[in-house]
């Protein structure tokens, strides 16, 4: 019944609505970003509909739309945009109290339920919860709940939320996609080859019969090909094939269970210390209005590093016997 | 083997080291290495925009934001703000490290999405971090931090939630990385138990959460310095005033 697609519903209108703010302030690169990003989410099953079924037009179409939005990035300026006045939320603050925890709680909390309990859930014999990820339609679920209690709390007219929602998306303005577009990236450099080309280079370059060497390559080759794509799982399969199983497991006997939950963390070190990993690095530096978009980059280099260090000694200690 | 699809690697290091705008870089690097890979612009496009359709869950964020603005207005900040406040023998680097400790503990059982910087370090952590400070021995006698040392707090919160999450979620069994591990060897003719593959993400943890609270801790003790000789160096030009 619920599926995620009426959560990208939402989520597209939500859009469409921060859209039409921004035309109605005249910024135009804005409001047509926005109401673009809804038209493609609103009609996102439809498109993969049809590419299933063998019709690639509104796949190109999708595709044209995804440069357009990039283009419009270029001409979106980050500004902060005004809040209500510190008076007003503080007297509100000490007015409501601990009860303003509640609905920012409710989010995990229902999240949490959802996952645990939500299969049990039937209705009139199906089951509440269709197809998709459970854990997403129960974020998204939990966030309209919250949204919903939210505006019971505060006492404010709902397009309020609405309204104070956008102002939030347009503080982050295009850093917003860019989870997005990275994660569409790995996906046609998957389709053009890179990660053969990758492995082969590498494994063309080391020298395969240090075990050290080999230990090297792949963790190192694990933090770089992550810190490229923006994402550890990316690399893991591509790095895995090209020097962990040929050289690492069948040359040099490792543990393959203890390889690769070594070698996938080894990758995490990387994800810390990269821009590609917007959802972690970028996105954060925006939604805390840090000036520096790196600023959070920058602190965590020095926990990656001696980390990686310590993974590379365990990958050596523990996985060969 | 075909390596000018590399070409799409170099652009957008390229473009990260020019600051071009990332969206416009990461959208034609894929352009250009989809080129490289002799791949047609229809063929291309349509490749485009099936992998951002089917990575939509990567916005799925937003549906938050709503919420968190809503309480904003009503001042959850100040709230968080006063409350944390009233807690004694409070510091910054005790919360942090309890912080880490519950995101990390959290995120072994499965429990990943109950945190993360639009659900809790924008509403909760990073202004409770901030009062946090400014009540920390050694820092409050300083007075209200400064705009640049706010945002070096924010920051280190914002990393915080990171490594407690990176460093937990991999001991949990149906984690999509457990798996994919698991997957990828099947695929290759060898068997594993999920549970083999999560119980060796354990000394990774332990070692993350040592190294992050240790650097919580000396991040403190270099902001009590710091904050220490910008006193002494305002003191000492009003005394040349």
């Amino acid at each position: 019944m619920l599926s995620i697609e009426h959560f990208y519903i939402v989520l597209a209108l939500f859009l469409f609505f921060a859209g039409g703010s921004n035309l109605r302030e005249r910024r135009y690169a804005h409001a047509a970003f926005w109401s673009l990003l809804g038209v493609l989410f609103a009609t996102g099953k439809l498109v993969l509909a049809a590419s299933k079924a063998g019709n690639p037009l509104p796949s190109q179409l999708a595709g044209a739309a995804v440069i357009v939005l990039a283009l419009l990035a270029t001409r979106m300026r980050r500004e902060h945009i005004a809040e209500a006045p510190e008076a007003q939320r503080q007297a509100s603050a000490s007015r409501l109290g601990h009860r303003l925890f509640v609905p920012a709680l409710l989010i995990p909390a229902i999240t949490v339920l959802i996952v645990l309990f939500g299969k049990y859930i039937v209705i009139f014999g199906t089951p509440l919860f269709g197809e998709g990820s459970i854990t997403l339609i129960g974020l998204a679920l939990a966030c309209v709940l919250a949204a919903l209690a939210a505006v019971v709390v505060t006492g404010e007219r709902p397009i309020r939320a609405a309204s104070e929602g956008r102002r939030l998306l347009d503080t982050m303005g295009w850093a917003a996609l860019l989870p997005l577009v990275l994660a569409t990236l790995g996906g046609v450099f998957a389709a053009s080859g890179v990660g053969d080309a990758v492995a082969s280079i590498v494994s063309a370059v080391i020298p395969a019969d240090s075990r050290v060497a080999c230990v090297l390559a792949y963790g190192l080759g694990m933090v770089v090909f992550t810190m490229i794509m923006g994402n550890a799982f990316a690399a893991f399969p591509v790095m895995t094939a090209g020097i962990g199983l040929p050289l690492l497991i069948q040359q040099h006997g490792a543990a393959p269970a203890i390889l690769g939950s070594l070698g996938m963390l080894t990758g995490y070190c990387g994800t810390l210390m990269t821009p590609m990993a917007a959802n972690f690095n970028l996105v954060p530096a925006a939604l805390l209005e840090l000036d520096d978009p790196n600023a959070v980059i920058r602190v965590q280099i020095a926990t990656a590093l001696p980390l990686l260090a310590v993974n590379l000694l365990l990958m050596y200690w523990l996985a060969f016997k | 083997m075909n390596y000018w699809p590399l070409l799409g690697v170099a652009w957008v290091v390229v473009g990260f080291v020019l600051r071009a705008n990332p969206v416009i870089v990461v959208v034609s690097a894929g352009l250009v290495s989809g080129l490289a890979a002799g791949k047609s612009m229809p063929e291309l496009l349509a490749v485009i925009g099936d992998s951002f359709i089917s990575n939509r869950a990567l916005l799925m964020f937003a549906v938050t934001l709503p919420t968190i603005g809503l309480l904003e207005r009503a001042g959850l900040r100040e709230h968080a703000l006063q409350w944390i406040a009233r807690w004694r023998g409070l510091t910054l680097a005790r919360l942090l490290v309890v912080y880490l400790a519950a995101r990390q503990g959290l995120s072994t059982l499965g429990l990943i999405d109950i945190a993360g910087h639009a659900q809790t370090v924008r509403p909760l952590l990073a202004p409770m971090s901030e009062s946090a400070a400014n009540r920390t021995p050694g820092l409050q006698e300083h007075g209200p931090l400064p705009r640049e040392e706010i945002q070096r707090v924010h920051a280190l919160a914002a990393a915080t939630d990171n490594v407690g999450r990176f460093f937990g979620e991999d001991v949990f069994l149906a984690f999509g990385a457990v798996l994919l591990i698991q997957g990828f060897y099947a695929e290759h003719g060898i068997q594993l138990e999920p549970l083999q593959i999560a119980l060796w993400a354990i000394p990774t943890a332990i070692a993350a959460f040592v190294i992050h609270a240790a650097r919580i801790v000396f991040f403190q003790r270099g902001l009590a310095r710091r904050m220490g000789s910008r006193k002494s160096s305002r003191m000492a030009s009003h005394a040349v005033d």
